[in-house]
């Protein structure tokens, strides 16, 4: 149980720290970046006292969407009025080092956990952290989430559905004069009218009518 | 050094989300801290969440954790879509400009 302490004050103080870091810093981009870090800790927890699943999933949709299109959106609106120059693109990136550091400590972290995964038994006593020693985490989540909440589960999937065609429709512009195929048109053409065969005479050659 | 119990993953839990809290206060300039201080605090919602469900032996904790990250995921899409619509339309995304609705 002493790596299971050592390794939980690890990562929850990364987590606590880069959580200040977000609330603090002046740089949105720095912000943001802690933001990741903080979320690949809090996965790295879960993964460390038997909830694998939720971690995985912690990284892939926190990490890999949420924060990334937080990312996208930092970059992409000029927040230059407050006071932060990381906008203008400059030679020297003054946010390289942050983002050096954060990911120093990401990859750290996940040493550390796939270390861990090894000697995972030896780490935590399964009687008080495994809800059931003989399946795996997904095993368990599967059998109850597509049985007893299936309900609640169609309704999360027809929560996405709206949030996806709710940013469509508030980020969407028809733009004008933009040139595009008629696929009807494109599909209803037919031989007779698109065709023209032509008798050549010899060493006359023929006139292309444009 | 005494072994983790429930109560150190309740107080990861509560710190984080006092830090989402005192977020939404310290960066009312910039709304898009804000929106990542709401994730915080889910956050810390997730782990009291996981850390319930692992020590009482109950499995559904961690099935609600999973709604509660759909609802993250929408909230966060919604979110930014919004600001980049307003963004378009005003040309700075200044939460104390934002005052059109009187409210």
């Amino acid at each position: 149980m002493l790596a299971h302490t050592f390794f939980f004050y690890f990562f929850s103080i990364i987590s606590v720290g880069s959580a200040i870091m977000v609330i603090t810093s002046r740089n949105t981009v720095h912000a943001v970046f802690f933001l990741i870090l903080d979320f690949i800790s809090v996965g790295c927890l879960f993964i460390m006292i038997g909830a694998e699943f939720l971690g995985m999933i912690m990284l892939i949709v926190y990490v890999g969407a949420v924060a990334v299109l937080f990312l996208f959106v930092v970059m992409m609106l000029n927040v230059a009025e407050q006071k932060q120059s990381w906008f203008r693109g400059k030679e020297k990136s003054a946010h390289i080092p942050v983002g050096l550091i954060v990911s120093i400590i990401i990859l750290a972290e996940v040493l550390v956990v796939v270390g861990g995964w090894k000697y995972k038994s030896n780490f935590i006593k399964t009687e008080v952290l495994a809800v059931d020693a003989n399946f795996t985490n997904t095993h368990m989540l599967g059998n109850v989430l597509y049985t007893q909440y299936i309900h609640l589960f169609q309704v999360a999937g027809v929560i996405l559905l709206l949030a996806m065609i709710g940013a469509i429709v508030l980020t969407y512009t028809k733009r004008q004069g933009v040139k595009t195929q008629s696929y009807f048109t494109q599909l209803s053409r037919e031989k007779k009218t698109s065709i023209k065969l032509v008798e050549v005479d010899f060493n006359k050659g023929v006139k292309i009518d444009d | 050094m005494t072994s983790i119990e429930l109560g150190h993953y309740l107080t990861l839990g509560g710190v984080i989300f006092l830090l989402g809290v005192v977020g939404i206060f310290l960066n009312r300039k910039n709304v898009i801290v804000i929106l990542m201080s709401v994730e915080l605090i889910l956050l810390a919602v997730n782990i009291n969440l996981v850390a319930f469900s692992i020590y009482s032996n109950d499995i559904t904790g961690q099935i609600f954790t999973f709604f509660i990250l759909t609802v993250a995921a929408a909230e966060a899409a919604i979110g930014l879509a919004i600001i980049v619509s307003y963004y378009r339309n005003k040309g700075s995304i200044r939460v104390q400009e934002i005052n059109e609705m009187k409210g």
